[in-house]
């Protein structure tokens, strides 16, 4: 009698493979969380106004009206519609741009983060299963690069190379190696010396099956964490550079060259300011939230 | 321990060495010196004879070593701006960056560890609740645009702190909070999350049942074992302080380091760039070797690897 029942059951999980499970598991878990959710929203939603702005924005984001110039939050234009946010020094739409703005914001910090975030997982795996000279030379590279005050190595090289799309990228990438590095790395430490580690050395296989089968899936959590939450950090830092005029030029908004200009008019025009500063915190919240429930969601000990 | 310290002592001049490259590197890319420091009606052959004497048409490895020594005497050349020799002017900013940096570091400290502590120690109260969102806010809140925001309310609106220079207390509220928030926040996290783990371990579960009591417990066995992630990231964020100083001296006008060498950059002042970069990069150095140090006091471990 108990016989069909289990040939069942074996059955239905034969069906899907194991990785699988665990990925639908795992989605689970995550949606759990509400603040991840919530972040995942967040994120999404500023995904949808890089790609949809165009057709979003019901201002065009660098169009000037001069005589509608430094209107208040809910002003209206010459043919009465609103200006939701207000308008610029320019009179241009301020929230067309602040929509506009997500996307150099989004552009640099998905790029940015996938170049530093390769770099960083090959030097990590080197460095911790090689051990020996190899770790030392990519640590002592790591501390040079971490000695730099980054932000003035790339105001240094973007000065010098001209503040152009590429050139950000590239600036922030290359330079963004370190955490990632020294994350795999220590994963790849504690994971060399367990026992499945240990006994696939013993069945012998060779390094590179090693490194590629038993220790990157198990790196590989950590280093998502990682570049979930330094795409936050590009963001940021993206926007810093447009706020010291360093960024994707003008007249391409972006959320820092919107809080420079506002800066400027901070005793008149507090909402020039104000709204793109709320932009990237929002967005730098999210994805935030977001990293963080990845997080705790990947790493058991913490649920208690 | 002395073996150890020598070893140390020997990769942060390694470190220096890398540092003193790239600054070299990435201004040698820079072009011609010589068309910037000499007047625009200036004519070739002057130029030529300029570069000759300068010493811009030796080849690069000739240059970086005569850069090398110049760096170790204290000599990055003269600011072409301002005419005086670029290392007096950046040390003459140190002060102003070093205070600014360590009130923010003190201020960071003081909110973000007992924070922590309290957040994990009661996990899932009110207090915990408040702490984590107010350190996921300072997290996730770019600096310029916090200065801005407190300039705003406590300089244009209630017209309560000055929004920038420097002098008084009263000059370094606004600029330090604005630096140290998001140190702030990240220590506040590390800290909760160090104490969570550590609170978890077995060997407190085995003071507990020895009938330790809670205060001992948190403070002798959780927190001494906490606080290596955390000296570690103090050592790191003080570098983002060091660096994230540009951004904030810019806003605030304050008479630093970061400031002085931004606007070298848009003058073109290279020397000035130089020696800034060099010198904040050796501080940043110099910090970090301290923290190894402080580390292996904590962790024993460490010395032997």
């Amino acid at each position: 009698m108990s016989v069909p029942i289990s040939a069942r059951t074996l059955d239905l999980a034969a069906d899907r493979s194991p990785a699988r499970r665990e990925w639908v598991a795992f989605a689970r878990r995550l949606a759990r969380r509400r603040t991840a959710l919530f972040g995942l929203v967040v994120v999404a939603s500023v995904a949808v106004a890089a790609l949809g702005a165009p057709w979003l924005s019901a201002y065009d984001p660098t169009e000037q009206d001069i005589t509608n110039r430094l209107k208040p939050p809910g002003s209206p234009d010459a043919s009465g519609r609103a200006h939701p946010l207000g308008t610029d020094q320019l009179g241009r739409d301020i929230l067309a741009r602040i929509i506009f703005g997500a996307r150099p914001a989004l552009m640099v910090g998905f790029a940015a983060v996938a170049i530093s975030g390769v770099l960083g997982m090959l030097v990590g795996l080197l460095s911790g299963y090689c051990g020996g000279r190899v770790d030392d030379v990519f640590m002592r590279l790591a501390d040079v690069q971490l000695a730099f005050p980054f932000i003035l190595l790339a105001i240094a090289v973007i000065g010098v190379l001209g503040p152009s799309l590429p050139v950000i990228i590239v600036v922030i990438g290359v330079s963004s190696w370190v955490v990632y590095a020294r994350v795999v790395r220590g994963a790849v430490l504690s994971l060399r010396e367990r026992e499945f580690v240990q006994a696939a050395l013993a069945l012998g296989s060779r390094d590179v099956r090693i490194l590629l089968r038993h220790i990157l899936p198990n790196a590989f959590t950590p280093w998502l964490v990682v570049a979930t939450l330094d795409m936050a950090r590009v963001i940021v830092i993206e926007s810093a550079l447009s706020f010291l005029g360093l960024g994707v030029q003008p007249p391409t908004p972006t959320w820092g060259g919107m809080l420079a200009d506002g800066r400027v008019y901070i005793s008149t025009a507090w909402w020039l300011a104000t709204f793109p500063g709320l932009a990237i915190l929002v967005s730098v919240l999210g994805i935030n939230l977001f990293g963080d429930g990845l997080r705790d969601t990947l790493d058991p000990r913490l649920k208690v | 321990m002395r073996i150890y310290l020598a070893r140390r002592l020997g990769q942060s001049l390694l470190v220096l060495l890398g540092v003193s490259f790239i600054v070299f590197f990435i201004l040698y890319l820079t072009g011609d010196p010589a068309l910037i420091l000499l007047p625009p009606d200036a004519t070739a052959e002057d130029v030529q004879k300029f570069r000759q004497a300068m010493g811009f048409n030796d080849p690069f490895i000739v240059q970086y070593g005569r850069f090398l020594v110049g760096a170790l005497r204290g000599d990055f050349g003269q600011s072409v701006r301002h005419g005086e020799p670029a290392f007096n002017l950046v040390i003459e900013r140190m002060p102003a960056t070093f205070e600014l940096s360590g009130a923010a570091l003190v201020v960071a400290l003081c909110l973000a560890i007992p924070a922590g502590i309290v957040s994990a120690v009661r996990r899932n109260s009110a207090l915990d609740y408040v702490s984590t969102v107010v350190a996921l806010l300072g997290q996730s809140m770019p600096t310029f645009w916090l200065g801005i925001m407190l300039i705003l309310v406590f300089s244009v609106q209630f017209n309560l702190l000055p929004s920038s220079g420097r002098g008084t207390l009263e000059h370094l509220i606004l600029p330090a909070i604005t630096l140290g928030l998001f140190t702030t926040a990240r220590i506040t996290r590390l800290t909760r999350s160090g104490m969570l783990e550590v609170l978890s371990q077995d060997y407190i579960r085995t003071a507990r049942a020895k009938g330790v009591s809670d205060p001992p417990v948190v403070w002798k066995h959780a927190l001494k074992n906490a606080a290596i992630p955390i000296v570690t990231i103090v050592g790191i964020e003080l570098g983002t302080l060091l660096g994230g100083s540009v951004i904030t001296e810019t806003i605030f006008a304050w008479p630093g380091v970061g400031r002085l060498s931004v606007q070298a950059i848009y003058n073109r002042d290279y020397p000035v760039v130089q020696a800034a970069v060099f010198l904040l990069s050796s501080t940043f150095v110099l910090v970090n070797l301290v923290v190894d140090l402080l580390y292996t006091y904590l962790d024993p471990r460490i010395r032997l690897r």
